[in-house]
């Protein structure tokens, strides 16, 4: 694998493929030595032109399990703020020497056109760019659900016939757009809820069934609701009329949360807005797997990193 | 191409159950007491010698060895030389290696970087009281400082040689086979 620009760049068999790798990975973290060799003498540069917690983290964490080694740039407080470009400050860091990129941008397509452009010679992974994707989320998400299905005969299955339900902000969502794409090559359904205004105007095209009623949505008795982040900052305009209505509408709030089954998986991608999307209640309980997300996330980057970094294909000169 | 059949099914399944008592036999010896064994195969084929290997030590010492597989592609120090690896699962006793005495399975020995990689492994998975090497053929050119406590068969080769092992789990038959390639000019 050269670059991981887009869920929709990977087939079944190549999907479940990182899947297994990542289950491999998972295993290195129970032991007392919680690392390995393979990537050491190589270096990762996590370009973060946007903020991010979990995600800057969980790469630099999965970068350092491999032995490679980070360089972490973010763009407050560095020359972007004096006007650098997306090539300039690429081409500076490629010129330190690194083999990967993970990349963190606000424009849609940023990675896409990082690894396109033939500025540098790095292995580009996005890392959420703009509205479009968030792949090694996506798979993370896979993983997670996958895991509470198969347990630890995990290994090869995809996500057959299991009913995933994502609400909330879609329309200014990378996370949906990758967990939508991904779980469809798995063999998921998807079924959409969220506000009018918040559910995008090419919705009919996606793989997907789609509604306003959260109500509705989860009698259907869904085996995953996934709330998304309500992301304030992409939005410039009045998208619902306060948060005390949306949360009432949208939001997993306790008495939701007490008619799901109790094998109902509830999943966020955070960072949680406790009392909008979700309540406290429904993050911290028993279905929550908020922070096996988490977990599994440093799984799944380690595996991108190892088949983005191991093998001679597509390379020049080592 | 030329091929030439230099072990059948019956010399393969002797020269694992000469392997067998000679694992028993070092054991035992080992300052008097013998400690736990450990079969650890190597992806792929190694795993099914290391699993007969454990059949037969089952029959000659009930309860003697544990079997498992110890992939090594992740410690490997050819993996941006070669196209990407995908590892197998490993699998370990649950109650881990230490203080046990491991034999590491391979159906050939020949340059000994894997063997070296698996000993990386093992390093971060404990610390084994002492670490054997079993191989079914040991073809030579080594270029690390390692030799097999057990080999089924010592065979002479050159290195433009290839030797293929078959065995009937993965390949429906037993067999290992020497191919001259011959030199196209």
């Amino acid at each position: 694998m050269r670059h991981l620009l887009s869920v929709r760049d990977l087939d079944r068999g190549a999907a479940v493929g990182i899947l297994d790798l990542a289950e491999d990975m998972a295993d290195v973290a129970t032991r007392a030595v919680p690392r390995l060799p393979t990537l050491r003498g190589r270096t990762v540069a996590n370009l973060f032109f946007e903020d991010s917690t979990r995600t800057r983290l969980s790469f630099e964490a999965a970068a350092k399990r491999l032995s490679a080694d980070v360089i972490t740039f973010s763009a407050k407080g560095s020359s972007v703020s004096k006007g650098e470009s997306l090539k300039d400050t690429a081409q500076t860091i490629a010129a330190m020497g690194i083999d990967a990129v993970v990349l963190r941008h606000p424009a849609s397509g940023a990675a896409r056109v990082l690894a396109d452009g033939q500025w540098i010679d790095a292995a580009v992974i996005n890392a959420g760019d703009g509205m479009h994707e968030h792949p090694t989320q996506g798979l993370l998400d896979a993983f997670t659900m996958r895991k509470a299905v198969h347990g630890t005969a995990s290994r090869g299955t995809g996500l057959d016939g299991l009913r995933v339900t994502i609400v909330g902000d879609i329309l200014h969502s990378r996370v949906a757009r990758s967990n939508i794409w991904l779980l469809k090559t798995l063999g998921a359904s998807v079924h959409l809820v969220g506000p009018e205004t918040l559910l995008p105007a090419g919705v009919g095209a996606w793989p997907v069934t789609s509604g306003t009623d959260l109500d509705d949505a989860l009698a259907g008795k869904p085996d995953v609701v996934m709330m998304l982040r309500v992301q304030g900052e992409r939005m410039h305009a009045a998208y619902f009329p306060n948060e005390r209505e949306y949360s009432r509408q949208w939001g997993l709030d306790d008495a939701r949360l007490a008619r799901l089954a109790p094998d109902t998986m509830v999943m966020h991608p955070g960072p949680m807005n406790r009392g909008l999307e979700i309540s406290s209640a429904a993050a911290d309980s028993a279905r929550s797997l908020v922070l096996d997300q988490v977990a599994n996330g440093v799984s799944i980057r380690m595996a991108v990193l190892y088949l983005v970094l191991s093998g001679s294909e597509g390379r020049g000169a080592v | 191409m030329t091929a030439r059949t230099v072990l059948q099914q019956a010399d393969i399944t002797r020269a694992l159950t000469r392997i067998a008592h000679e694992i028993l036999e070092s054991n035992a010896s080992h300052d008097g007491a013998s400690s736990r064994i450990v079969l650890l195969g190597i992806p792929t084929r190694g795993v099914l010698l290391a699993r007969r290997l454990g059949a037969i030590l089952e029959q000659l010492a009930p309860g003697a060895a544990e079997v498992g597989a110890l992939d090594v592609t992740m410690y490997r120090d050819d993996l941006a030389r070669q196209p990407t690896r995908t590892p197998s699962p490993s699998s370990v006793p649950s109650d881990g290696i230490d203080g046990k005495t491991v034999v590491l399975v391979d159906d050939v020995l020949y340059s000994g970087r894997t063997v070296r990689a698996a000993l990386d492994a093992l390093s971060d998975l404990g610390r084994p009281r002492a670490v054997r090497l079993a191989a079914l053929i040991d073809r030579g050119h080594r270029e690390l400082p390692i030799r097999a406590d057990f080999v089924g068969k010592n065979l002479p080769t050159s290195q433009t040689q290839r030797i293929y092992v078959k065995l009937l789990e993965s390949d429906g038959q037993d067999l290992v086979a020497v191919f001259d390639e011959e030199d196209q000019g």
